[in-house]
């Protein structure tokens, strides 16, 4: 599929020593990265490995970075996305950015619509609409509303939008997420035809057998660092893999011996539907147990149903969940977040600041919400006694903030996260489920998690951890399953669990073991 | 993994008398004050005479009554802007009992309440449960409930009969029950703080220190000596201003002393984590309408029995006082964030003008622009030193 005659002019893009860095964590480490006309350049690495950070980059969303961007052999500099428009770049975001409510005619020209003194020709606008459609070759009314369309047909007009832009470089992240098979070959066309009006495609995936049949060039990310460029004829699955995760799993996890008891915690074909379009499920058919003492892991990429698996099970799911849990060997019926609470199951959500923490309260009164009639008063409420509880937990979580008057949102993340923790911890959780526990934390916060999770676990609580980060996975868990598409694709054991493995149980290439 | 923890000042409050929403209630303070000394000055002093003081108070108690329900409601994000016209048709529905029905103090007492709860309610469960934005719900209740009270009445004003529910609004305390209450206002007071300095003292944290609990006591105890001394000159405590007073303390209790508050504050500030912490979001909102509606009861029975009868136009657009001093009180409309005394002062600011101004002969237009042009600045002012903050 190669066509190499494109890749000896001059490159359209060249991203030069690119580096960014977010408070405590390092994102993009001097990447390089080049783009020629005419070209689908694939970009894969690891969740976290920076390919979206380098897209936000490129698309005028963080101004402030390291290194330079070169377009037809001219360095840009962009100070917000307009200006990237401006220079012919258009990015089309997992989450698509159109507005539901308006017209696919409306959307293509949002912000510029055709127009005389204000008014909008609303003709000129809906046939222009038309035009760029179908040189998408494309068949969707321009005066449909968006929302009414399906999520491949949306991308269609996401991709009309940018080329309305003129945009000579495109960048799809993780376009086929969400498209049923059909949808991407259609778009796989789409690209193709793309390609020979000499437009340069930067295409973020995970799904590697799509990237080495559609791409010319493959660049793999890991670590925030360029690891490889390549001509994906000269790439095949198990390199790309090697590439993605090859990396010592660091000392951070400690390795206690613990005490693993009965099962604690079971789950028995749990299906839980999508609350878009119910038919559809985003988990199929899960069962699994958590034995105390027992760390389990989920493993698995962007959209495999981790989050939704575990939402679902703690009450928390819009359209609940169908099949069977067991707390002690006992049926349980969990309806809403209160029905786990109650039975001292815990969630350490995906994320603090939207669904775990009251950002303008007090460290005191985000600790207590969870237990509060427990450590409080049945109704009426006992500071003094609030103190009392909540002290040691302070002390020895070592939670860096001034006092447990300190606001919750004046401290950091890792902070934060350990607030979110002691919560449960003030709750007495018997099983705990933590879904990316160190997601936006410093390497020094996230060692100390780890260890609060150990000693958890060493103390007979069940724990459920869900993770993007594979060493976090690989380095916690006694035991990990990996999800695909909703479903169970593997089992490992700790010591068998290698990265490749793994990653390749989950990207669901040749090697999968089950 | 111990060792250093001790070092931090675990249980140090935020210094409170520099937070941002310690310093809002001190200006909220001294801009009464300002007002008050400047409506003096305009008067020859009539304005701070007691008689005028105590018409003051008794303007504020309505109000005032509304607005530590409507803070409860605006914590958690909800607003109601029927409570104007629900005054106007539980009073109706408690006066019309005494006329109609011939019935007595407190059956017609319990009609007025009961119409106020059980619309609070349905206009709860109809934006917790049902979800219609409260925001919708309540502003069909504005139009409906006046239409009802229209209906009910056939558009007549009805005298009350009951002289027990004509008190409501008019008597006062004596002055002896007024001293006795102040003493026993000072005896909580000494309490309390003794009492908190002993559990902070048994807990090992920061305890006040001497100076710090001497202030705690004189100056809410120089208040209510002022204030009922005020009170007092002139014929005693008006029974609605008690009638408030015990409002006032109540929810003010119950929304930093129960885990009812705390909810409400949680479910206000992120729903989506009180849902994730075990939080029924839709059961605190349908509770805070419910109080909300049963002090709308009180106000409509406390304001028609100060008018003497209940007319079919009775409170309108007295939602709109309330929410402004909410507001002006230091409640977020996004929820989260506001105070029962914050909404009280509030209350007293907005009756201050209103007082001031008529007391000065201002006409009504005049003073509905000024009030409309100060709410504004309040809130304006307070986004502005929240930005710098």
């Amino acid at each position: 599929m190669g066509d190499d005659g494109a890749l000896k002019r001059d490159p359209i893009l060249e991203m030069r020593g690119i580096s960014k860095t977010f408070p405590g964590v390092r994102a993009l480490d001097g990447v390089t990265f080049e783009l020629f006309a005419g070209e689908i350049h694939a970009l894969v690495g690891e969740n976290g490995a920076g390919k979206s950070t380098l897209m936000k980059i490129l698309g005028g969303v963080y101004p402030e970075h390291g290194g330079e961007i070169w377009i037809d052999g001219k360095p840009r500099q962009f100070q917000n996305v307009r200006d990237a428009e401006r220079a012919g770049v258009a990015v089309v975001f997992q989450e698509l950015s159109l507005v539901r409510e308006l017209t696919v005619g409306e959307n293509v020209f949002l912000g510029r619509e055709p127009s005389r003194f204000g008014v909008i020709d609303w003709d000129r606008l809906f046939s222009q609409a038309a035009a760029f459609l179908c040189e998408l070759g494309v068949d969707i009314d321009p005066r449909a509303r968006v929302g009414s369309l399906g999520t491949g047909r949306q991308q269609m007009v996401e991709i009309a939008k940018a080329l309305s832009h003129d945009a000579r470089i495109l960048v799809l992240d993780e376009p086929t997420a969400a498209l049923t098979d059909v949808e991407s070959e259609h778009l796989f066309t789409v690209l193709g035809s793309l390609r020979e009006r000499d437009i340069g495609i930067i295409y973020i995936s995970h799904r590697l057998k799509e990237i080495l049949g559609i791409s010319d060039r493959i660049t793999v990310l890991r670590d925030g660092k360029t690891v490889d460029t390549a001509h994906a004829a000269r790439m095949n699955e198990q390199r790309l893999i090697i590439q993605m995760v090859g990396r010592e799993v660091s000392q951070l996890f400690p390795r206690t011996n613990r005490r693993v008891g009965d099962v604690a915690f079971e789950t028995r074909h749990i299906n839980v539907p999508d609350p878009a379009r119910r038919e559809r499920l985003l988990v199929h058919d899960v069962s699994f147990a958590i034995r105390k003492g027992e760390v389990l892991g989920i493993a698995g990429l962007m959209g495999a149903g981790r989050t939704e698996l575990l939402t679902a099970l703690f009450g928390a799911s819009p359209t609940g969940f169908s099949g069977e849990v067991l707390l002690d060997g006992r049926p349980l019926q969990i309806r809403h977040p209160a029905d786990a609470i109650a039975r001292g199951i815990g969630l350490v959500t995906e994320d603090r600041k939207r669904s775990g923490l009251v950002l303008d309260e007090t460290v005191l009164a985000n600790m207590t919400l969870v237990a509060l009639q427990r450590v409080s008063g049945a109704f009426v409420t006992d500071e003094a006694r609030e103190i009392h509880a909540s002290k040691p937990l302070f002390e020895s979580l070592r939670i860096k903030a001034s006092s447990l008057f300190s606001i919750a949102r004046t401290l950091s993340g890792g902070t934060q996260q350990k607030v979110v923790l002691a919560k449960w911890l003030l709750n007495e959780a018997k099983v705990l489920f933590f879904d990316e526990p160190t997601r936006g934390i410093d390497v020094g916060a996230k060692a100390e998690i780890y260890q609060l999770i150990d000693r958890l676990a060493q103390s007979g609580a069940a724990i459920l951890v869900v993770s993007s980060e594979l060493p976090e996975v690989l380095g916690l868990s006694d035991r990990i399953l990996v999800l695909r598409q909703g479903r169970i694709a593997g089992e490992f054991l700790r010591e068998r669990a290698t990265p490749e493995a793994v990653m390749t149980c989950a990207i669901g290439g040749n090697a999968t073991a089950a | 993994m111990h060792t250093g923890a001790s070092a931090l000042p675990v249980n140090k409050r935020r210094s409170k008398f520099l937070s941002v929403d310690a310093i809002r209630s001190y200006s909220l303070v001294l801009a009464i004050a300002i007002v008050w000394i400047a409506f003096a000055a305009a008067t020859d002093g009539i304005f701070l005479e007691p008689r005028n003081f105590s018409n003051l108070m008794r303007q504020t108690a309505v109000t005032g009554i509304l607005s530590v329900g409507m803070v409860m409601v605006i914590v958690a994000a909800e607003i109601d802007l029927s409570v104007g016209s629900l005054i106007g048709l539980s009073g109706m529905a408690a006066v019309m009992m005494q006329t109609v029905a011939h019935a007595g103090f407190l059956p017609s007492l319990l009609v007025g309440l009961g119409v106020g709860l059980a619309v609070g309610a349905l206009q709860g469960y109809l934006t917790a449960y049902a979800r219609i934005p409260s925001f919708i719900v309540t502003l069909g209740g504005l139009l409906a409930w006046r239409g009802a009270a229209q209906g009910i009445s056939g558009g007549n004003t009805y005298p009350i009969e009951s002289s027990s529910f004509m008190s409501l609004g008019q008597s006062y305390a004596s002055p002896t029950i007024g001293i006795v209450l102040l003493v026993g206002a000072l005896a909580v007071i000494v309490c309390y703080v003794l009492r908190r300095r002993s559990v902070q003292r048994r807990l090992g944290i920061e305890v006040w220190t001497p100076t710090s609990a001497i202030f705690r006591v004189a100056i809410p105890a120089l208040v209510i000596i002022g204030f009922v001394l005020m009170l007092n000159a002139y014929a005693g405590i008006p029974v609605p201003v008690l009638i408030l007073a015990g409002i006032a303390l109540g929810g003010s209790f119950l929304m930093s002393h129960t885990t009812f508050g705390r909810r409400l504050y949680a479910v206000g500030g992120n729903p989506e984590a009180a849902k994730y912490s075990g939080v029924n979001v839709r059961r605190q909102v349908l509770w805070a309408f419910c109080i909300l509606g049963l002090l709308s009861g009180i106000a409509g029975c406390v304001y028609t029995a100060r008018v003497g009868s209940a007319g079919p136009e009775a409170g309108t657009l007295l939602e709109l006082d309330a929410i402004a001093a909410c507001v002006i009180g230091g409640a977020s409309l996004l929820g989260g964030r506001g105070t029962v005394w914050g909404a009280c002062l509030g209350a007293l600011f907005m009756a201050s003008l209103d007082n001031g101004m008529s007391l000065k002969d201002v006409p009504d237009f005049v003073q509905n622009i000024v009030k409309g042009g100060i709410l504004v600045l309040a809130v304006g002012l307070d986004a502005l030193a929240r930005q710098r903050d």
